[in-house]
């Protein structure tokens, strides 16, 4: 019974930037005792109204009729919304596709569609009223898998994505072994323990003040906006914060606000939606499941000479971001590896499913599988450790160019891997496992090391920006806002340490107030791990230039030069006076020096160009390796993670507590999604594991006994980001990609270790049992 | 003549609560969120599953008064009449935490918080039952709450600093027991409840007798135990059940009592208190028996609950069968008994007729001669409904099988026992290459259907694979199952 505590802690062991704190989230006292307000929790105005969607039963018909006289007639209700309510536009797609409605008009593309709100004095009575809805429908077959997508010739919902370098064929074709397969992975649900979530406020004129459980307030404000015909400055859109997101809350909180905004204004009253949790799972978008299909030319020694693969993904009835996700799993199709010649293709099919959405690595984990199960293949089929042939392939000098054309020129990868294989004690355990199952007949034991290399930046290179307003008050408190949400990745008080020691000040003179439209504009959503990156650098940028003027002040004021002006616990050092930093401010203030400052950020270097398939998408990347061992029973296929290994590259942190609970997060979030996690629709397009009855994320008894995470200390980022920090919220999600090899090894020996046993995810107990079960008949 | 009462009172944290509107399908969470405007407990899904509505409830029992975890989301209002709920706002005093909430900070247990007050309380609730945890009794008590964020680890750490903490005597639930015991004592006055909203009724017999009484005077009733199938379909399906007859809070149906030949355990008693019988009578079942729903599904649900909604999916009665256990069950006209595998006449169907309340069940101690076993598959360890979960009480005498009682969950329409495989069994030799075979009658016992917990083929293979296991692990334990922690 070996758990270790992780390393980084109050008292790390080397020297740091003074922003590098194990400092407790910012709510953490308020998280404990309940008192952390979320939008539920707010004290609603005097006669707010709760709105409750309507949601299609068919996966793809007509809608012949909608008749709703006996839902407007149930007890308590108050009125009804279809799209003929809607003054604007019957829209909320987030990148301009005009695909997808608020209510479903003429026809439902998949089941659980909205179609209209009941509004009622209570959510109950909201709640019962749907029920009584009649909709006379006309049925079509619904296409509700990728397989079928393709069968029907294979609607796209977006503009696919072509990466290549080199002729990939004849690469192959030239190697002296290939390999062809296919592996089907598993989408996602989020569950974000908070639901989705919004009340909408009416005001004067065509205002609206909307608090929304959301990633991205403007966008939402856009939609708002878009939705009820008036311009984005009617629309004022609030997020203090989010109980979890995981990109769940990136585009799918747009109708939600949508249309609490538009009973707000229809009856003058407040109106509050939120979803029950059956109904938020089945209308909101998750994860893309995806088929990839691929070809590897390889040669004896596990090299790599040339790879061609498809990845198709099921993306719904919609676009919504399936663009881009699948751009990003092209994108990480090549982890850690060189490809000498490659080939990506992207499939985003369209099907009648709920339009798939952002979800914490956004297609880079299921890119990123893809490039490990083609390892995983030439490994079994050369008989060796797949260790061995990751190493043969890692990026390296000379050998540094993606199947997007940018260099890897911060590649770690090599020292993270080697370190690990040393502090797990990896080859020494794998080697005792195949020999403990040798005796093992119904227990069987797995070991793998697996890397990641993730991309940082938006690859919609305009998301790369970010706004921050910082006030500083006459009695010196500090006033922080900045364009990134608070879900409870730590955004907020890493950010509050950033402007506090600029300031000199501590964390208890930082203010950190909700994140609005109203003072940061046209933000980007907080995604792809930038929140920090980006934000932190806004506010940084803010303080430089309240500093700026107090420091011209003082030279101007005190008579000392620039230079012997120092903000420092609290106090302003003036040469070899000191005052308190609230006395200077004050001073400044009758002085009439502007205490206040938009700060602004945009990440240098970046640039893509889509149709070429060329650029440099991101500014740097992050890296981690984990090793995973697990414990398989070979009668029903159960399984066990029993201990893991992770080191993993943040940069200089910001951070340790916090980038540590983003690992461990990440990483348990991970094995779920590979693991117990499956979305299981039936064959009328019913998604059937809709609560977390039917639908199995990780407990407290799943996670290893024996979990050692510690962060590399030694690298810091080479680009000047914020204390040469690392992003940190996606990529140790992909670190559970070892926990599935490992449990493909267990199951492996039961034939000796001679077949790739390709397991599907999510590996369930019975898709393992299944596997175990094929090697031993022979495949 | 009963008295009746037409209110209901309760503790809420500190204070005294008297209610007379009360419908029986109020939720404990609506009460909280909506009328008493407590917004520390969340709702995160409503059914029981993500424990963020975790509250206390301290009940007066045979040994005094308890406090347990349950999920107020789908715990029944009317259903806490004399009982004290104790909520995420009591906890911090005179501005100080409580020591799970700084462990909570410490060590940084919170990322979103969404989940957290749920957690506190589910830890709390461990404390005071168990002062001194070890990390099964923490994984154990925190298997009925989700949390998205941080993976678990930071909060076992934090539950473990926790329990290190010493200044739990000083806990206004430890120190004031004697105040709240004589306050619940005296909100316990003999009358049956009978409480109504909106033309909805919500009755709470003062006695099994009365009980009987109401039920015949109240056809159609809905009865209520624990509510966790119950509580759903409130929440989820929004089902009408009034008028509903609660029953959770009967002291006869808390009757335990262990015999000579068969311990009877009174409908009442919830799987955490049968898991103390089951640790002294039937340990073969003890590691299957952690394995039904979480912590505060198991202090809400009762075994009677369980065997009377008839589920085929129900974890306890294949155990109970195999066992042979019988049912007991009471009206107006008497009792009557039945083994329990007749009382399952098809989905959905149960023999329990109108007038009738399931009273107890009887089950026979094993004997020395015999082997048992249990098991369950589900896709997640803990906290998950069975795919399949099956059975096995043998009798071998001199190297061969001379009876058998096989029962599987999951495999059929109700909980069914494998009467072609016991067949094949019985005067067969103890051995493994006899159990592999008797698989064979699986088939001619059961056709499971494919959903979304397990395909039939996989449920097949399983449900055979047990049979090799009950063998396998008599012969060498260690060597077939998982290096599992918890109860075994």
């Amino acid at each position: 019974m070996n758990r270790e505590t992780p390393q980084p802690t109050d008292a790390p062991a080397i020297p740091l930037g003074r922003a590098r704190r194990a400092t407790p989230h910012d709510s953490a006292e308020k998280h404990v005792t309940g008192t952390a307000v979320y939008i539920d929790d707010m004290a609603e105005p005097a006669g707010t109204l709760h709105a409750c969607l309507g949601l299609s039963d068919r996966a793809h018909a007509e809608i012949l009729s909608i008749d709703l006289d006996a839902v407007a007639t149930s007890p308590g209700v108050v009125g009804v919304l279809t799209a003929t309510d809607i003054p604007g536009e019957n829209d909320v797609s987030p990148t301009g596709k005009h695909d997808d409605p608020v209510f479903a008009e003429d026809r439902v593309l998949f089941h659980g569609q909205p179609m209209f709100a009941v509004i009622a004095e209570t959510r109950e009575a909201a709640r019962r009223a749907v029920a009584k809805a009649k909709i006379g429908y006309r049925d079509h077959d619904p296409i509700t898998d990728i397989a079928a997508a393709e069968a029907a010739g294979g609607d796209l919902v977006t503009d696919p994505l072509t990466l290549s370098r080199g002729d990939a064929a004849a690469a192959i074709a030239a190697a002296p072994r290939r390999l062809d397969g296919t592996m089907t992975i598993g989408g996602q649900d989020h569950f974000y323990l908070e639901g989705h979530i919004a009340l909408a406020i009416p005001g004067e004129d065509d205002d609206v003040t909307v608090h929304s459980s959301t990633q991205h307030p403007s966008e939402v404000q856009h939609m708002v906006g878009h939705v009820l015909g008036v311009p984005s400055n009617a629309v004022t859109v609030e997020v203090r914060r989010m109980g979890g997101a995981f990109g769940g809350k990136e585009t799918q909180s747009n109708l939600f606000a949508a249309v609490a905004a538009l009973a707000a204004k229809r009856w003058g009253r407040a109106v509050k939606i939120r979803p029950d949790r059956d109904d938020d799972m089945i209308a909101t978008g998750k994860r893309h499941d995806f088929q990839v299909s691929y070809a590897v030319g390889y040669d004896d020694t596990g090299r790599i000479h040339g790879v061609e693969a498809t990845y198709a993904a099921r993306c719904g009835f919609s676009a919504d971001l399936s663009g881009p996700v699948t751009d990003r799993a092209l994108f990480h199709a090549d982890n850690c590896y060189h490809y000498p010649a490659v080939r990506l293709s992207s499939r985003p099919l369209r099907t009648n499913t709920v339009s798939n959405t952002a979800f914490r690595g956004f297609g880079g984990p299921q890119g990123m599988l893809g490039a490990e199960r083609m390892i995983e293949e030439i490994a079994y089929a050369l008989g060796r450790d797949p260790l061995e042939v990751r190493k043969a392939n890692f990026y390296a000098p000379g050998r540094d160019l993606t199947p997007y054309h940018q260099r890897v020129e911060d590649c770690v990868i090599a020292r993270i891997v080697a370190e690990l294989e040393q502090s797990a004690d990896y080859q020494a355990r794998r080697t005792a496992i195949i020999e403990a199952n040798r005796e093992s007949r119904i227990i069987r034991r797995g070991i793998a090391l697996t890397p990641v290399k993730f991309g940082i930046s938006f690859t919609a290179t305009w998301y790369n920006q970010a706004g921050a307003l910082v006030h500083v008050y006459r009695d010196g408190s500090i006033h922080l806002n900045h364009g990134g949400t608070e879900m409870g990745q730590g955004l907020n008080i890493k950010v509050a340490r950033v402007l506090a020691d600029a300031f000199g000040v501590g964390l208890e003179a930082v203010k950190i107030t909700a994140t609005s439209t109203g003072k940061v504009p046209n933000t980007s959503a907080t995604a792809a791990s930038s929140g920090s990156d980006l934000n932190g650098m806004a506010a940084a940028d803010a303080a430089r230039q309240i500093i700026d003027r107090l420091r011209a002040f003082a030279v101007e004021h005190y008579g000392v030069s620039a230079d012997e002006v120092a903000f420092e616990r609290g106090k302003v050092w003036l040469g070899s006076e000191r005052m308190a930093f609230g006395a200077l401010i004050d001073a400044a203030y009758l002085a009439r020096v502007q205490l206040s400052a938009a700060g602004f950020y945009k990440t240098p270097e970046i640039h893509w160009d889509r149709a070429a398939g060329k650029g440099k998408p991101f500014y740097y990347y992050a890296y981690g390796a984990a090793v995973s061992e697990v414990a398989v029973d070979t009668l029903t296929g159960e399984y066990q993670v029993e201990r893991v290994d992770i080191l993993h590259d943040v940069g200089r942190s910001l951070n340790p507590a916090i980038d540590l609970g983003q690992i461990e997060g990440g990483f348990v979030q991970g094995m779920g999604w590979l693991t117990t996690e499956e979305l299981w629709w039936d064959d009328e397009g019913r998604l059937r594991t809709h609560a977390p009855s039917t639908y199995k994320i990780p407990l407290a008894s799943d996670v290893p006994r024996d979990f050692r995470v510690r962060l590399a200390d030694w690298s810091e980022n080479t680009k000047p980001t914020i204390r040469r920090s690392k992003a940190v919220g996606e990529p140790p999600f992909m670190l559970a990609i070892s926990v599935l090899e490992a449990l493909s090894m267990a199951v492996a020996s039961v034939s000796d270790y001679r077949e790739c046993p390709r397991l599907d995810t999510p590996a369930t107990p019975e898709r393992v049992l299944m596997a175990v079960e094929r090697l031993r008949a022979g495949g | 003549m009963v008295a009746i009462r037409h209110s209901m009172s309760f503790l809420l944290n500190d204070e005294t609560v008297t209610l007379e509107a009360v419908g029986p399908s109020d939720t404990l969470l609506d009460y909280l969120r909506l009328q008493a405007r407590l917004r520390g407990t969340k709702e995160g899904c409503a059914e029981g599953d993500c424990g963020a509505c975790t509250v206390l409830v301290g009940r007066l029992s045979a040994q005094g008064l308890v406090y347990e975890t349950v999920n107020a989301c789908i715990r029944l209002l009317a259903s806490l009449d004399a009982s004290h709920v104790v909520t995420i706002e009591h906890l911090a005093r005179g501005g100080r935490l409580h020591a799970v909430q700084q462990a909570m900070v410490d060590h940084h247990g919170a990322q979103c918080g969404f989940c957290t007050p749920g957690i506190v309380m589910s830890l709390y609730g461990l404390l005071l039952d168990t002062p001194e945890p070890d990390d099964d009794a923490i994984e154990t008590a925190l298997q009925g709450n989700l949390c998205r964020c941080t993976g678990y680890a930071p909060i076992l750490r934090a539950a473990r600093a926790a329990a290190e903490d010493r200044t739990q005597d000083a806990d206004p639930l430890i120190a004031g027991r004697a105040a709240v015991t004589a306050r619940l004592q005296a909100m316990r006055d003999g009358a049956r409840v009978a409480l109504t909203r909106d033309g909805q009724r919500a009755l709470l017999p003062a006695s099994l007798t009365d009980a009987v009484d109401v039920l015949a005077e109240t056809p159609g009733a809905t009865i209520v135990a624990g509510a966790t199938d119950v509580g759903l379909w409130v929440t989820k399906e929004m089902r009408p059940i009034s008028p509903t007859i609660f029953i959770g809070h009967l002291d006869a149906l808390q009757a335990i009592e262990e015999g000579e030949r068969e311990i009877t355990i009174g409908a009442g008693v919830s799987y955490a208190v049968m898991a103390r019988i089951i640790a002294a009578h039937f340990p073969f079942l003890a590691e299957y028996w952690q394995r039904i729903g979480g912590q505060q599904v198991r202090n809400m649900g009762t075994v009677g609950g369980n065997v009377a909604n008839g589920s085929p999916i129900g974890d306890t009665p294949p155990p109970l069968i195999a066992l042979g256990a019988e049912v007991d069950l009471l009206s107006a006209e008497g009792r009557r008994s039945l083994p329990l595998e007749d009382f399952f006449i098809g989905y959905g169907r149960q023999d329990r007729r109108a007038g009738e309340i399931v009273e107890r069940l009887r089950i026979p101690k094993p004997g020395a001669d015999v082997i048992c076993a249990a098991y369950k598959v589900s896709k997640r360890r803990d906290e998950d409904i069975s795919a399949v979960c099956g059975a096995f009480r043998f009798k071998v005498a001199d190297g061969v099988i001379t009876a058998a009682r096989i029962a599987y969950g999951g495999m059929a329409a109700t909980p069914r026992r494998a009467r072609a495989v016991e067949r094949y069994l019985i005067g067969q030799r103890w051995c493994e290459a006899a159990m592999a075979r008797a698989g064979d009658a699986v088939a001619e016992d059961l056709t499971p259907i494919t959903d979304w917990r397990a395909s039939a083929e996989y449920r097949h293979k399983i449900a055979r694979n047990m049979l090799r296991r009950v063998y396998l692990e008599h012969e060498d334990a260690r060597a077939t199952r998982l290096p599992h922690r918890g109860a075994a």
